[in-house]
C-alpha cells in the first residue's frame, strides 16, 4: 500500500477528511521550502502537494504564477525540488508528498531519471496538470514500477466515460477541480461540487480530493463534508507572498490559516 | 534522412490522437479536454460537409479577395541573380496577411458550434486584427490577448483591433510577448469554456488546432501549385516561408509535401544571431518539449523552463513551433534555417525598393533567405516566397531603428 493510500485509508476509518495544502517549491526562497513543509505537516496537513515551478503555468491564476516567478528567480529546478523532498523525508517519513506541476521540466530531465530520483527521494505521487491519461503511456509504467501514484484531474466538464477512464489510470486519489477556471479565481458553488463529487464516487472507488477555490475554514468544512479531502493552494501561496521577507511571521501565518481548517474539517466527523 | 511522402501516407498525419510522429498531441488540463474533443469531432464532420466548405470558399473569394496573385518579381530576380523569384501575394488579402484565411475558417466553426464569444492571442497583431475583423462581420464578442511589450511595439494594430470593436487585453506576466498572450488566452478559455471559442492563430496548440489551422491555410499552397503550373508550366523548385508558429509556411508547404522535387525552406528568426542565444529559432537551435498543448521543438533552459526569445518581428517572437514542422524537420522533408534581424531588415528594404512591395518584418526573413538561396540556383529554376503579410504595421519599428521619429 502506498503512503498516500495508507493515510487516506486510515483517515476514512476514523471518519476524518484529508487536509492537503499546496505550496510552490522555492517560494519565497529554496532554502525555506523544507521548513515550510514541516510547518504544514505540524499544522495538520495529511498530504502535501509541492508545486514544481514552471515558467508558463497555464492552469494557474496570478497568485501561483507569481510564486513560480519568485521560485524561478532563485533558479529552483525540478532536481532541486526532489532534493527538498529528500531533505524533508529525513525527519518526516509519514506525510505523503505529491509533486504538482507541468510536464516540460519532467521532459527536460527525462522521464526515467525523474521517476528514479523522485521515488528514491520519497516522493509519493505526481500530478502533472498538462498530462491527460491519453498522453501518459510513456510515464505510466515508470511510475507504476516505482510505486509513484499518478494523480489526475477531473473537471466539471469531464464526461462520465472520461471519469471512468481517468480513474482507471489513477491511484492514490483523484483531484476534482471544483470550478471552471484557473487556480485561485472564482468562489466555488458547494452544492454543485457536492452533486458532482457524489457522482464521481458512484463511478470510482478512489478517494476524491477537491481543490481550486477553497479559501477558508468554512468552505473547507463544507467541501470536506462531501469529499475525501480538501486541497488548499492559492490562499497559502498568497500568505507566502505577503510574508516573503519574514520567515518567522510566515510560518506562524501558515499555521494560523491551516489550524482552523483542520479543526473545521475534524468537527465534521461523521 | 529524408522520407518520400505519398499522398496516402500524408492522410495518416496527424493520427487519431493528433500526433505527427513524436510531435503534437493534446497536453492540456482536464477542463479543456471535453471542448477539444468536441471541436475535433465537429471539425472532422464539417470538413466533409459541402455546405461548410462552400461557405468557407465563398468567404475566401468574396471577403478575403482570393485567389491571391502569384507574381513574378522581375527586378528582384535580376538584382539577386540566379533563380526566378516569384511572390505569393498573401499581403494582398483583406487585413493584409495570410492570418485571415484561418480566422474565417475558425469563425465559421464557432458559428456552426453556436459559440458567441471569441478569444484569440496575438503577437504582431495580425492575427488579432484578422480575428477582430471576422468578429465584426459576424457580430461576435471578441477578446484579444496580447503581450504588453507587443502592445507597445505594434500600437497601430492595437488601435485597429479597438476600432473593430475588440477588447485588447495587455498581458503583463512572464516575458510579455506572444507565449504569455497564449497562456492568458488559455486561462480565459478554461474559465469561459461553455460559451467561448478560442481562435488560435497558428499551427501550434493542442489537437485539433494544428490540423484545422493547416487545413484552412492550405489554400495558399493549393493556389500556388495551380498558378505556378499555369504560369510556368512546371512546379517550383523551392518554396520559402517564414516560421514563427508556422501557419503561413505549413499552408504553403502542405500541398507540396508529396512533390519530391520541391524543396521546402522554413525561415526562423535568428535575432541577433543563433550563437548569441538572442533569437526565436527553436527548430534550428532548440529541443523537443511540451508547451501550449503540444509536443514540439522549444527554446528552453536545461531545466525545461521556457526561454525568452528575441526577434525584431513580434510575429516570430515565439519559443515554440507547430508540431508538424517539428515532424517535417525530423523526417528531413523540410529544411529549417534562420536569418538575423539585420538580414531581415535588408530584405525588407530590398523588396520595398526594387518591387514596390513592402513586406511585414516576419515575411522579410523569408525574402532575405530566398535571395541567398536563389543566388546559388540556375536561371531556369523557380523560387516562390510566401509574402505572408504587408509591412505597414512595421513602419514605426523600421523608422525607430533608423533613428527617425514619425
Amino acid at each position: 500500500m502506498s503512503r498516500i493510500e495508507g493515510v487516506l485509508k486510515s483517515l476514512k476509518e476514523q471518519g476524518r477528511k484529508a487536509l492537503i495544502p499546496y505550496i510552490t517549491a522555492g517560494d519565497p526562497h529554496p532554502d525555506q521550502t523544507v521548513e515550510l513543509m514541516h510547518t504544514l505537516a505540524a499544522a495538520g496537513a495529511d498530504i502535501i502537494e509541492l508545486g514544481v515551478p514552471f515558467s508558463d503555468p497555464m492552469a494557474d491564476g496570478p497568485v501561483i504564477q507569481l510564486a513560480c516567478e519568485r521560485a524561478l528567480k532563485h533558479g529552483t529546478s525540478l532536481r532541486q525540488v526532489i532534493g527538498m523532498v529528500r531533505e524533508f523525508r529525513k525527519t518526516d517519513t509519514k506525510t505523503p508528498v505529491v509533486l504538482m506541476g507541468y510536464l516540460n521540466p519532467m521532459v527536460a530531465m527525462g522521464y526515467r531519471e525523474f521517476a528514479d530520483a523522485a521515488a528514491q527521494a520519497g516522493v509519493d505521487g505526481v500530478l502533472t496538470v498538462d498530462l491527460p491519461p491519453e498522453e501518459a503511456d510513456e510515464v505510466a509504467p515508470l511510475f507504476a514500477e516505482r510505486d509513484l501514484d499518478p494523480i489526475f484531474l477531473l473537471a466539471p466538464t469531464t464526461t462520465d466515460d472520461r471519469i471512468r477512464a481517468i480513474a482507471e489510470h489513477s491511484s492514490g486519489y483523484v483531484y476534482y477541480v471544483s470550478i471552471k477556471g484557473v487556480t485561485g479565481s472564482a468562489s466555488i458553488d458547494v452544492d454543485e461540487v457536492a452533486r458532482k463529487v457524489a457522482h464521481v464516487h458512484e463511478l470510482t472507488a478512489l478517494p476524491v480530493g477537491v481543490g481550486f477555490g477553497i479559501r477558508d475554514a468554512k468552505t473547507a468544512a463544507a467541501v470536506g463534508k462531501v469529499s475525501d479531502g480538501v486541497i488548499v493552494g492559492s490562499v497559502l501561496v498568497n500568505t507566502i507572498a505577503v510574508h516573503q521577507t519574514d520567515p518567522a511571521a510566515l510560518n506562524q501565518a501558515l499555521t494560523d490559516l491551516l489550524h482552523p481548517m483542520r479543526e473545521a474539517l475534524d468537527n465534521q466527523v461523521t | 534522412m529524408s522520407v518520400k511522402l505519398t499522398e496516402e501516407m500524408l492522410k495518416a498525419f496527424p493520427d487519431a490522437r493528433g500526433h505527427f510522429g513524436d510531435f503534437g498531441g493534446r497536453f492540456v488540463s482536464e477542463t479543456l479536454m471535453d471542448s477539444l474533443m468536441t471541436l475535433e469531432k465537429e471539425y472532422l464532420r464539417l470538413k466533409e460537409d459541402p455546405d461548410f466548405q462552400a461557405a468557407f470558399d465563398q468567404d475566401l473569394a468574396d471577403y478575403v479577395g482570393r485567389p491571391s496573385p502569384l507574381y513574378f518579381a522581375e527586378r528582384l530576380t535580376r538584382e539577386t541573380g540566379g533563380a526566378q523569384i516569384w511572390l505569393k501575394r498573401e499581403d494582398l488579402n483583406h487585413t493584409g496577411a495570410h492570418k485571415v484565411n484561418n480566422t474565417i475558417g475558425q469563425a465559421l466553426l464557432a458559428a456552426f458550434l453556436g459559440k458567441k464569444r471569441i478569444i484569440a492571442e496575438t503577437g504582431a497583431g495580425q492575427h488579432g486584427v484578422a480575428t477582430a475583423t471576422v468578429c465584426a462581420r459576424l457580430g461576435l464578442e471578441c477578446h484579444v490577448f496580447m503581450g504588453a511589450s507587443d502592445v507597445k511595439r505594434q500600437s497601430l494594430n492595437v488601435f485597429r483591433m479597438k476600432l473593430l470593436g475588440a477588447t485588447v487585453h495587455a498581458v503583463e506576466s512572464g516575458t510579455k510577448t506572444l507565449k504569455d498572450a497564449m497562456n492568458d488566452a488559455m486561462r480565459d478559455w478554461v474559465a469561459n469554456v461553455d460559451d467561448t471559442f478560442y481562435i488560435i492563430g497558428t499551427v501550434a496548440g493542442p489537437h485539433p488546432y494544428p490540423l484545422l489551422v493547416r487545413d484552412f491555410q492550405s489554400v495558399i499552397g493549393r493556389e500556388t501549385r495551380r498558378q505556378c503550373l499555369e504560369k510556368t508550366g512546371k512546379l517550383p523548385d523551392a518554396l520559402v516561408a517564414c516560421v514563427g508558429g508556422g501557419s503561413n509556411a505549413i499552408g504553403m508547404f502542405y500541398p507540396f509535401l508529396s512533390d519530391e522535387s520541391v524543396e521546402l525552406y522554413g525561415v526562423e528568426a535568428g535575432g541577433l544571431g543563433i550563437e548569441t542565444g538572442q533569437h526565436a529559432a527553436p527548430l534550428c537551435a532548440g529541443r523537443p518539449g511540451v508547451l501550449h498543448g503540444n509536443r514540439t521543438y522549444l527554446m528552453e533552459d536545461e531545466n525545461g523552463q521556457i526561454a525568452g526569445t528575441h526577434s525584431v518581428s513580434a510575429g516570430l517572437d515565439y519559443p515554440g513551433v507547430g508540431p508538424e514542422h517539428s515532424w517535417l524537420k525530423d523526417i528531413g522533408r523540410a529544411n529549417y534555417v534562420s536569418v538575423t534581424d539585420d538580414e531581415a531588415l535588408a530584405g525588407f528594404r530590398t523588396l520595398t525598393r526594387v518591387e514596390g512591395i513592402m513586406p511585414a518584418l516576419e515575411t522579410s526573413h523569408a525574402v532575405a533567405y530566398a535571395q541567398k538561396l536563389a543566388a546559388g540556383m540556375d536561371k531556369d529554376q523557380i523560387v516562390v516566397i510566401n509574402i505572408s503579410g504587408r509591412g505597414d504595421k512595421d513602419i514605426h519599428t523600421v523608422a525607430e531603428l533608423d533613428g527617425i521619429e514619425i
